[in-house]
């Protein structure tokens, strides 16, 4: 698979993310600068965590400007897959292509943990080798992932099936505690009604090798691995 | 030329977690009749046009499409004439 890692000034989980899939996984993966208009190469798009603009105005505000996005969203709709993680999350729902915006944590700090998120759907191409139920343990690090979308929003994305990740306890239960930031009803990911564009705060790729404490990050590569072999 | 002043406030029911600490902050600084804090944005844009519609037209495109974002805050703006 052919995998490109948008590079945003101020993107800083680049390397990680291309590390992740060009090493760990071993698949084709190409830094991708802001100003690329043609991504049509590409069979999944990563936008990967940072502080895109240095985050001026809002989180992301800036960045969905980029040349770069504009051919995000034609491949977006041509079905290629689009992962955006942490600020690449923030820069989807700026763009448009993921409802609800995000807020400051409630509690203003910036948060560098590992949580457990429950596995909501695993019928998507970013899931489909997990169970649904299935507890991940993954790194967070944010200030800004209090997602948020009004309660129309909020019955559309459950009606839908487009929540993809819910932190949780240990033992799978959403709670006040078990949610780092208060993000409504503890949503840490989210997919589009077409099903080939997600966003969510933790970082899979920083949980992809033993050495880095962790492997539960696999799944999500994994799984796109073998949805898109089954194409 | 027309400077506009924008305000961009934080939608009516949209939890302002900054607000809350700055107005735990007044509380404990003594200002017990704070009932409420709401933080938001202010910022002045100069349009180099003499047409008051245009500015008008211009400043409100620039709140819909990057300033304000429209699942969480509102905005307001008033134009003042500069030379």
């Amino acid at each position: 698979m052919r995998f490109g890692v948008v590079v945003f000034p101020g993107s800083n989980c680049d390397a990680d993310c291309h590390h992740a899939v060009g090493t760990v996984f071993a698949q084709e993966a190409e830094y991708v600068w802001h100003e690329e208009k043609d991504l049509s190469r590409f069979d999944c798009i990563i936008l990967p965590g940072g502080f895109s603009y240095g985050d001026y105005l809002r989180a992301g505000a800036l960045a969905r400007f980029s040349p770069v996005m504009g051919a995000v969203v034609e491949e977006a709709g041509r079905g290629k897959l689009v992962l955006g993680i942490c600020n690449g999350w923030q820069i989807l729902l700026e763009a448009g292509l993921l409802p609800g915006a995000m807020l400051k944590n409630n509690h203003l700090q910036f948060r560098c943990e590992t949580r457990h998120v429950r596995l909501e759907n695993s019928n998507t191409p970013f899931t489909c080798t997990g169970h649904e139920g299935q507890v991940l343990s993954l790194p967070i690090a944010h200030a800004e992932g209090n997602y948020y979308i009004d309660q129309v929003g909020l019955k559309d994305l459950e009606a839908q099936r487009q929540i993809v990740f819910r932190y949780v306890d240990s033992r799978g239960r959403v709670s006040k505690e078990a949610n780092p930031n208060g993000s409504l009803g503890g949503i840490a990911g989210i997919i589009n009604k077409a099903g080939n564009v997600l966003g969510m705060m933790p970082h899979p790729e920083r949980a992809t090798e033993e050495i880095l404490g962790g492997t539960d990050g696999r799944l999500i590569f994994s799984s796109i691995l073998q949805w898109w072999g089954g194409q | 030329m027309y400077k506009a002043k924008i305000y961009v406030t934080l939608k009516e029911g949209v939890l302002d977690p900054q607000g809350q600490a700055v107005r735990a902050g007044l509380i404990s600084q003594g200002f017990a009749a704070v009932e409420e804090v709401r933080i938001g944005k202010f910022m002045e844009v100069v349009v180099a046009t003499h047409s008051a519609t245009e500015a008008q037209h211009l400043v409100r495109e620039m709140c819909e499409r990057l300033l304000a974002n429209p699942v969480i805050e509102d905005y307001t703006f008033v134009l003042v004439e500069v030379v």
